[in-house]
Formats: C-alpha cells, structure tokens, sequence
C-alpha cells in the first residue's frame, strides 16, 4: 500500500502513507486519535476513497482503488472492530454463519453439518467454543476469538492460500491479560497460515508483544515503522508523539490552595476499582486515559447515571453512598452531568432549543400555576445570545443546530442552575475550533464563579488547555496525576500510552490531598 | 461576536405547543397552514353533507346528536394521548370503558347499588388497571402494546363473564338525564364534559411542568432520566390516568345510552387510535395535543355519518376508521420528515 493520500475539506487527514506487510507477519499500526489511523483502515475497507495516486498491492498485484463496496471482502481482506459487530441475543453459529446468510440465497440451512464444521474450525484453533451457546453468555474474551475466526474464514473462503490481511482494530482494551494471551496466541496461528495481520492498538506492550514490526502515524504523516522487539517503549512514545512547540495554555492556577468541594471515595464501578480523589472549588478537572481505562466511566458514577457498586461522594463536608446515587439525588445536590452522545442522551433532536435548555429550571416560570411562555422565550432567547448559539431561534429544534451550537445549548442547560459540580463527558466532539474556544470560555466563566468542572476526555489538547489538574486512569484506577504548569498535550499522551506498562503501577501517585 | 444577525427573532414568542416557529413569515404561513389543515378539511367535509343533504346533515337534530353522542370518542381519544405522550401504547382503553360501563349496569341495575357507588367502583378499577398494566411495564420491561394487548384482552373476558354475555339495561335516570337529556344551548351535557376534560389536558400539557416532563420521557427516556425526571414514575402515572379516564368514559357511555352490552364499547379502540394520530397532525404538529384531537374526532365522525346518511354500508365506517389511522400515522410522519418513531 503506497502512497495513501486522504483530504476531507481543505485537510489532509492523511498524506503520503505508505504501509508495507509481509505475508505472516504481525504489522503494528498506532498513533494519536486523529493521527490518521482509522482514515487508513477505511480506506482499507473500501468506505473511503483515497485521493489519486494511492496505490494498493496484494501480493504481487495492483489492487484498483477505491474499492467498490464489497471488493474489499472478496479480497480476502477482513475487520474486527472493537465492538466485534455480533449480535448478543443469537447463537456463536448464527453469527459465524452471517455473511453467507446475507449474501447467499439458500433453501435449506443444515445446521447439524454447519454446527460440526464450526466445531472443526474452532478445534482446528485450539478452542472449545461451543456453536450453540448464545453470544451474549461468553465471555468477553470468547466473543473476540468468534469474532476474529470468523474474520479469518472469510479470509480462507475469499482465498484459497489464506492469502488476505487480518486486521484487528483494538480488540483489546477491554479484555483482562489472560484474554488478551487467548487473543494473541489465535492471532499467531493465524499468520502461521500466511495470513498478514494488522494490529491497531495503543497499547505499545501488547504491541511490542505481538508484533513483528510497527508503523506509526502522526498527524496524517508516516512517523516511521520500528523493528518491534528492538524498540523500547520510550522509542515508540517519542514516534507517537513527536517532539513539537506546546500550544498555548490558559493561566495556570494553584488549585490546592482552594477549598475541597467534592470528594470521590473508593468509587468501583463497572471498570473503575478503588479510585480517590478531591475535586476544589472552582477547579477544572481533566480525567482521561485510554479506551478501557474506566475515567468516562466516573461522570456517570458520581451522577448516579451507571450503577457503582461501592464508594461514597462527600459533598460539602457530607458523604453519601454512591449505591443510593440518583439523577434527582445529584441535581438535589447541585451536580449536574451532560452526557457525550448529544442528541442520545443529552437533548432531545426533536423538541425545541427552548425547551431543552429550559427544563432544569421549569418550576422559575410557574405563574398561578401556569408556565409563562412568553417569559421563557425571553430567557432563552437571552441565553441564546449569552453563549452565542448561532441561529438565537428557541423555537427551531435542537437537531436543526451544528454540533457546537446545540452543545452551547445543552451547556446553557445545566451552567444557568449554578451546579456546584459539573461533568462533563467528551464535551467537544464534533464542534468546531471556534465553538470550541466559546465552550472552554464558558467552563473558565463557570469555574471562576465557583463551580468545579470536570472534563473526562481522550482530546488532550483540550484538557491540556483548560484543566487544571488531570487524572490518568489505567485498568480502573488513577495511575498519574498532572497538574499547573506540567499539563500539556504530549505529557498527557505520554502519560497515557505508558501508563499501561507494568512500572506505571508501582507507584501510585497520592491522588487525594491529606 | 455578540451582535449575531438574528437578534430579530429575540423576542419572538413560543407555543406551548413550541412548534408554531417564529422564523420566517413564509414557514409561518406553511406552519399555520399546517396547523389548521385539518380543521379545514372537517369544515369541508360538514360543507360538502350539508350542500348534499342540507335538510337532514344539517338540522340542528343531527348536530346535536353527533357532538353529544361521540362525546364518547372524545373522552377516550383525550385518555389515550396522555400515554402516547409519554412514549406508551394503551390498548386496554377501550375494553376498560366496556368493563366501567358494565360494572355500572351490573352495580346499579341489577343489584341495586346506588349510582355514585357504581360510579367510584368503576372509576378504582380503572384506577387498579392502570396499576396492573403499568406494573407489568415497568417491573418486566415489557413493551406497553404487548402488556395492554393482552389485559385488554383480559378485561373484555370479565366483561363477558360478570354480564353473561347479556346487554343489561335499567340503568338510573339520574346518570342518563346528566349526560344525555338535559342539554345546554340544544347540546346534551355529554358534549361539555368532553370539552372540559379537552380544556384541562389542553392545560396540562402545554401549561404544567408536569406536562413537560411527560413529553420529554416519551421523547427520549435517556435524557429525560438524566435530566433528572423519574421515568418510571412519569409512565406508571399516565396508565393510571388513561385507566382513570377510559372508565370515566365508560360511565358517560353508559348514560348515553342507559344501558351496558358486552361488546360494543371495544369498538371504540381503532377510531381513539386515529383521532389520537390524526389529531397529532393539526394544532400542533408532530405532538399529540387535545385539540388536534377533538377536532379529529369530529372530523371521522362527520365522515362517517354523512357517508351513512346517503345509504352507503356500514362496512364503510371500517374503511374509513382504519385508512384515517393508516393515513393519519402517513401524514404525521411526513411532519416529522420520516424520522423513525419507537412505539414502545
């Protein structure tokens, strides 16, 4: 694949690429969020097309780009995504057997013959995976192995040789080490066959592990492909990151100085095991880590959004159970959390700017028992223009304004009640530079007249711009603690990529102020 | 980066109904249009009977029939939106009114209760229905249109059981004289109860932070949770309230006609769908609203007793009930530029 070139708008997303594998290797593929990775992979997939000039080979012949829809597959070249793209509620076999129950039009399914064949091939494997166990009761581990077999039989039926690339997009943030050896040594008797396996991840130890070589992108650019056993992981952190000028950076404060407003005690959640810390008043706290790492998963706890199944929230001096939590038992206690699917669970798309931004605060306009309309026009529309939502109609529909815009609006939700404590998850995705600025000048605002904020994001540049402190989470727990003057967007990254190594662990900051 | 071009809209006023948009002129005068589309087209309808027919359509007799008489229809339509709104299906409203109506027969007629005794027992069990769907709903997680299919399924199987499949008549005048004899202004009593009930929900809807909150739970029960908004006690209130109510119109059905049987109340279910959808589509559109409601109530209605008055079958009415409902949802849809609704 050579000279791989993608622009969307006036951006080069990825420019001049070329990625070389070889039959029966292991090729890493890593780089930052936005580094062009996931560009690559769907050029790959024959979603996007490249820019002219981009060539792609397979084993000594030139494969036409763009790809038509479906070639991709006959080319014997196959996915795994991180959501694996099973479905839970039927059967190992029934999932296995997806693509030719889509594309084949059969009279008869002998499911006997194909159950037998599915057991063959899992043995073939070394598995004990049995077809007719529902999806959704394996384990986690287990459903990324059905996943990746049926990737490889796709593999093997497009090609007769097994030639064809495998490529596993991060199949493994969310398995436990024990999975993970499963996952690597399927992957190994994979590329025995000749098969070519490309391995995304941001884990630089599961790729120094796995991978024969790795080839890093920065930035759209190729950063440079390392000889994976002979690197060091400071070698890879350096490619990843690349050593440029910081970005300009808000004032920095010294938020220890201020007094506690919230403590997390002991928060275990889904992911998340054990984890302390104070938030100040007024303070910006960045929480982040990579996939898997449980930091999103703290906005939720504290809101009592996603049951915790131990912990406790001091609010004020007053502590309570995170298992008692509740939306109404936080907005009682003036959190306040705004979700990152936006139109998901933020806002309704359907209903008007005025009435999400106005439903926290409906019972301030009850009048003789009757909402005044006329008044909660006016104040949305005054909201509206305090945080500059383009167009300032409260009467068009949230769905009808860009991202940033309707994300001014959902802010204005929760900011106009004063909330001691607001969280937010990924509050810029899919907003624009110049809305981004106006967001991060409404959190200052806020943080200035005493509400604590918190960010979880994997956007490092923005908590580098805005936090005051950030936490670094690994497997569950705050592994590193940044703060003032330390915080910017490559010490954040590196932070991140190694806090999965094992010398991260051994010692752990003190997160919570004595 | 204050002065943004659209300050014209500053002060622009918002509907209850929050959708008559303040934008443009033009979109207003498409969004009025819209809006008033179906009360137009029942004028219409009344216009074109009453040129075919101008001695029977249109004496004050018929009239008055037709808006005492599906005073009925109204009610229950207006029972069936408060679920709606709020993101549930209740199809046991209609078999709840034949229940209510039967219980008073029974009650009052054949045993000789006093009729507001009837009435209060009626209007608890509509009340304990309502639990009972909601229960199943909510402790189960099954989809309402499963749930209410099924106990209203039940609940025509108790009318048939306490009745003995019979019609049963000599129900107190007093309740018949309340709903159908006396008139105001020429119209039977029945007709204002409808209006009055048309006017709170009206209210309730548009005017209440109650209201509110069930239009964001049947909009998006994620946001509206994490907003704060107890979903599920939200959802369990409005199946008590569509119970409540469908009995409440079980008792006028009963005083219009004085009299319970067994079967004819159940057909009431299709035509309170269309008139709810139907109805979604005017006044304020894309929402289920009370007015929309009524008017499209008496819209069906005029149809369909203009069509029965020139002699056409009565397998019409069927026609026309279920292409308004199929139409209606059509219609409503390209409202809301065919987004995909979840009925569950």
């Amino acid at each position: 694949m050579t000279h791989l070139s993608k622009r969307f708008g006036s951006s080069l997303v990825l420019n001049d690429v070329t990625l070389e594998v070889m039959p029966g290797e292991v090729h890493g593929l890593l780089g930052q969020n936005g580094s062009g990775k996931s560009t690559l992979i769907k050029i790959l997939a024959g979603f996007h097309d490249p820019e002219p000039g981009a060539e792609l080979i397979m084993y000594g012949e030139s494969v036409p780009l763009p790809m038509p829809a479906g070639a991709a597959r006959k080319r014997g070249i196959a996915f795994v995504h991180q959501h694996l793209g099973l479905v839970p509620s039927l059967s190992v076999l029934e999932n296995l057997l997806i693509g030719a129950i889509a594309s084949e039009d059969r009279w008869r399914v002998d499911w006997r013959r194909e159950a037998a064949r599915a057991r063959e091939t899992f043995a073939r494997f070394g598995l004990t995976i049995d077809p007719t166990a529902r999806i959704a009761d394996l384990p986690q581990v287990e459903r990324a192995l059905v996943a990746i077999v049926r990737a490889f039989e796709d593999i093997r039926t497009a090609s007769s040789h097994g030639q064809g690339v495998l490529i596993l997009d991060e199949p493994t943030p969310f398995l436990p080490k024990l999975g993970v050896d499963k996952l690597f040594d399927l992957v190994r008797t994979i590329v025995k066959e000749g098969t070519a396996v490309i391995f995304v991840s941001h884990d630089i130890d599961e790729i120094r592990e796995i991978t024969d070589r790795a080839t890093v992108l920065r930035d759209g650019n190729l950063a440079g492909t390392l000889t994976s056993r002979d690197a060091t992981a400071d070698e890879f952190v350096e490619l990843i990151i690349g050593r440029r000028v910081s970005l300009y950076k808000t004032a920095v404060r010294d938020v220890t100085a201020l007094s506690v407003a919230i403590s997390a005690r002991n928060v275990t959640g889904e992911i998340l095991r054990d984890v302390s810390f104070d938030i100040h008043r007024g303070e910006i706290l960045g929480l982040t880590g990579l996939i898997g790492s449980g930091f999103d998963e703290m906005p939720y706890a504290l809101y009592g959004a996603r049951p915790a199944s131990a912990g406790t929230v001091e609010i004020l001096g007053k502590s309570q159970p995170l298992s008692k939590m509740s939306p109404p038992a936080a907005l009682e206690a003036k959190l306040a959390l705004l979700p990152s699917d936006r139109l998901g669970a933020a806002g309704v798309g359907n209903l008007t700017i005025a009435e999400n931004m106005l439903l926290p605060v409906l019972q301030d306009f009850v009048r003789w028992f009757r909402l005044d309309w006329s008044r909660m026009s006016g104040r949305a529309s005054e909201l509206g223009k305090q945080y500059d939502v383009r167009p300032n109609r409260p009467a068009q529909t949230l769905s009808s304004l860009s991202g940033g815009n309707a994300q001014k609006v959902l802010m204005a939700k929760w900011l106009q009640t004063a909330p001691l404590l607001l969280m937010l998850d990924e509050p810029t995705q899919g907003v624009d530079v110049g809305a981004r600025q106006q967001l991060f000048a409404a959190l200052d605002h806020a943080a200035g007249k005493g509400t604590s904020i918190l960010v979880a994001s994997t956007d490092y540049e923005q908590l580098a711009q805005i936090c005051d402190r950030v936490l670094i989470f690994a497997r569950g727990q705050v592994v590193d603690v940044l703060a003032g003057a330390a915080i910017s967007k490559d010490a954040i990254a590196e932070r991140c990529l190694l806090s999965l190594g094992t010398s991260a662990f051994s010692n752990v900051p003190e997160v919570v102020a004595a | 980066m204050s002065q943004a071009p659209n300050q014209a809209d500053a002060g622009a006023r918002i509907s209850p109904g929050g959708s008559a948009g303040p934008a443009l002129r033009k979109m207003n005068i498409a969004r009025v249009a819209e809006s008033f589309a179906l009360l137009a087209a029942t004028i219409a309808l009344a216009a074109v009977f009453g040129i075919l027919m101008p001695h029977s359509f249109l004496s004050w007799a018929n009239v008055s029939t037709m808006l005492g008489s599906q005073a009925v229809l109204v009610v229950l339509s207006l029972a069936l939106i408060i679920p709606l709104t709020a993101g549930d299906f209740d199809l046991s409203i209609a078999s709840m009114l034949t229940l209510s109506s039967m219980l008073i027969a029974v009650l009052n007629a054949q045993l000789g209760w006093s009729i507001y005794a009837a009435m209060a027992v009626a209007i608890v069990t509509g009340a304990v229905v309502g639990v009972i769907n909601a229960g199943f709903i909510l402790y189960f997680r099954i989809p309402s249109l499963i749930v209410t299919l099924g106990t209203g399924t039940f609940i025509s199987g108790v009318v048939l059981w306490i009745s003995g499949a019979n019609t049963i008549s000599g129900i107190d005048d007093g309740l018949v004289s309340w709903v159908v004899v006396r008139h105001i202004f020429g119209i039977p009593l029945a007709f204002y109860y409808a209006l009055l009930l048309c006017v709170a929900i009206w209210y309730f809807l548009g005017y209440t932070t109650a209201g509110r909150r069930l239009l964001f739970v049947g909009r998006n029960r994620e946001v509206s949770r994490l907003s704060g908004i107890r979903v599920d006690r939200v959802r369990f209130l409005c199946l008590i309230a569509s119970g409540v109510i469908s009995s409440a119109t079980g008792i006028l059905y009963a005083g219009t006609i004085g009299a319970a049987d067994p079967n004819s109340g159940t057909t009431f279910l299709l035509p309170a769908f269309a008139a709810a959808f139907l109805g979604a589509t005017s006044i304020t559109p894309g929402r289920f609203n009370a007015w929309g409601t009524l008017i499209a109530v008496y819209f069906l209605v005029i149809g369909i007793t203009g069509l029965t008055m020139l002699g056409i079958q009565t397998f019409v009415q069927n026609l026309f009930y279920g292409g308004a409902l199929v139409l209606a949802v059509a219609l409503s849809q390209l409202v809301r530029k065919r987004e995909p609704q979840d009925f569950t």
